[in-house]
């Protein structure tokens, strides 16, 4: 058994408590992840999956319960010290880039995720060489534009660089929250395969949240369905190989919102 | 006729106050904070250096404490945002009057003269050319070389990282930087430009007066989209460099109003106006094209 990068015992977290809106977004979540576990997330609206990525990454402190990631307890850990640890790529293509700033600072921001940022000159001769080389990988012609703001390209170029930028510095933990769900099938269609793509060269432990059952089931080694806060189903190699979109359904239907089995019905033309 | 008379005293004004839009610009357009504490901090620097060169200070470390006086300001604005959470315009509008009583205590009265005190502009008196050559070069020399190493700045690794923290606040946090640093440090580089800006003025015009900060914002402000209108703000370069040109063109302008009839006690109200007009027009026209892109308001 490879060694244990994530774990999470017991970890709660809830929201308004001690009023009557008291919601426990998560609720004792015990979890291990394994170096190398590419593990994609399911569950309805309000199951608690952003919670948990959030919680891992220091965004939210728990109510209770620990979390260690590398040996080390991290579970009071700022957001910001988290960076040395952990990537993460948003929903939404423009929580991950800085509008205003060229794609060759945006790229250099990352580099140096998690480390001291001192007064050296940011963006040198050696650093934007590599950069070149490097987006030449996503096939987008970012190569050639590396003097314009990121706010000039689309949805899906800005999710490909975030992308890109989360695996500059590889991270031991990525972390992907509903990544592809504001672009066009095509275009998400696309930066799932390249995610995929990094994951596998890398050999990244990724956490991927997904409305897509279809996703869920065909990329990763392991998936987890959280429901109201508890992890409802946990499966992996074979047994998660194995298991058919009808399957989840048949068994946990009655759990998963309209909107999660929506999403797969059409996916069987991709 | 009277552009060209008003033409040396715009280049005086404009480039001694360039350091005041200057730092507006790095507080509302880098940092994307509404940083009022400008009111307070430029006299700040005025007050400190005034009492320090009556106090017989050598008037050059004077300035270097008082620009050292206007980053403490500075900071302690982030600090209230950050720390106690107090909402930006509130943290600033609070320094700004704690800084009032603070400038009084400084300079222990209303204002301090330096007619008799040597300044760093005293070797000019003896030249024998008007005196607006030597101070023009030698505003034109600082903002120059201040401009230039903001530029460098926010090129740097750190600089990036706090035009990020302007830009997209969530995203360089979750990159490792501790944004709140980053805006108490942003906010008392702002300031500490401000001040210098004021403790320079006010060994030019030989005082510090506790009212000499009244309405900086706004007119730092109309400098800046004054500026921004006239060179598009695409690069840290052009950004700063609007700065600088719209703080001539708006002094530029304003002397202009003084010369055509505009009474001086009008004076901020109609710079008031000019800012209203600029942000507001675009609204009114219903249209957000062509709208002044201003970050921070």
């Amino acid at each position: 058994m490879a060694a244990k990068i994530l774990v999470l015992e017991g970890v709660t977290k809830k929201f308004n408590a001690g009023t009557l809106d008291e919601k426990r977004a998560l609720d004792h979540i015990d979890l291990e992840v394994a170096q190398g576990d590419f593990i994609t997330i399911i569950g309805s609206n309000g199951a608690g999956k952003s919670t948990l990525l959030n919680i891992i990454a220091g965004t939210y402190l728990p109510d209770d319960g620990r979390i260690m990631i590398a040996d080390r307890d991290v579970t009071h850990a700022p957001e910001h010290q988290m960076a040395r640890y952990i990537a993460r790529v948003f929903q939404s293509p423009t929580m991950g880039t800085a509008a205003d700033m060229t794609i060759e600072e945006n790229l250099s921001i990352a580099e140096l995720r998690g480390k001291r940022r001192g007064l050296r000159w940011a963006v040198t001769q050696v650093r934007r060489k590599r950069y070149r080389e490097i987006l030449k990988v996503l096939d987008l012609g970012l190569e050639d534009r590396l003097k314009q703001p990121v706010g000039l390209l689309s949805g899906g170029q800005r999710q490909s660089m975030t992308l890109l930028m989360a695996t500059l510095t590889l991270p031991k933990l990525l972390l992907l929250d509903e990544h592809t769900a504001a672009l066009d099938p095509r275009t998400a269609a696309k930066v799932i395969e390249l995610t995929d793509t990094m994951v596998t060269q890398h050999q990244l432990t990724t956490l991927m949240i997904t409305h897509n059952m279809n996703q869920a089931l065909r990329y990763g080694n392991r998936m987890i369905m959280l429901h109201q806060g508890r992890i409802q189903i946990d499966v992996q190699g074979d047994e998660k190989r194995q298991l058919t979109v009808r399957e989840v359904i048949d068994k946990f239907g009655t759990t998963l919102k309209d909107e999660t089995l929506l999403a797969c019905e059409p996916a069987s033309s991709s | 006729m009277i552009i060209l008379s008003i033409l040396p005293i715009s280049l005086e004004q404009g480039l001694a106050y360039a350091l005041v839009a200057l730092g507006i610009t790095l507080a509302f357009r880098v940092l994307a904070f509404p940083d009022l504490t400008v009111d307070g901090s430029f006299p700040l620097g005025g007050a400190v250096a005034a009492r320090l060169i009556f106090e017989g200070v050598d008037p050059t470390l004077s300035a270097a404490v008082a620009t050292l006086a206007g980053f403490v300001a500075g900071s302690m604005t982030g600090l209230l945002n950050t720390r106690l959470k107090i909402n930006s315009l509130l943290a600033g509008i609070l320094m700004m009057t704690i800084l009032y009583s603070v400038n009084l205590r400084i300079m222990g009265r209303a204002n301090i003269q330096l007619l008799d005190r040597p300044t760093m502009f005293t070797f000019m008196e003896n030249m024998d050319i008007s005196r607006y050559v030597p101070v023009i070069i030698f505003f034109f020399l600082v903002t120059l070389v201040i401009k230039a190493l903001l530029d460098i700045f926010l090129h740097t690794e750190y600089g990036l990282a706090l035009r990020a923290t302007g830009n997209n606040e969530d995203m360089i946090r979750s990159l490792g930087v501790n944004t709140d640093n980053a805006t108490v440090f942003g906010l008392g580089l702002s300031n500490a430009l401000v001040a210098l800006s004021g403790t320079l003025i006010a060994q030019d015009q030989g005082f510090a007066d506790v009212g000499m900060g009244i309405g900086m914002i706004v007119a730092g402000l109309a400098s800046i989209i004054i500026g921004e209108a006239m060179i598009k703000p695409n690069t840290v370069f052009r950004l700063t460099l609007a700065a600088v040109f719209g703080s001539f063109l708006y002094r530029f302008i304003i002397s202009l109003g003084l010369r055509m009839g505009l009474a001086p006690t009008d004076l901020k109200m109609a710079t008031g106006f000019m800012v209203i007009l600029a942000l507001g027009i675009p609204a009114l026209k219903k249209s957000r094209e062509g709208k002044i892109h201003l970050r921070g308001i």
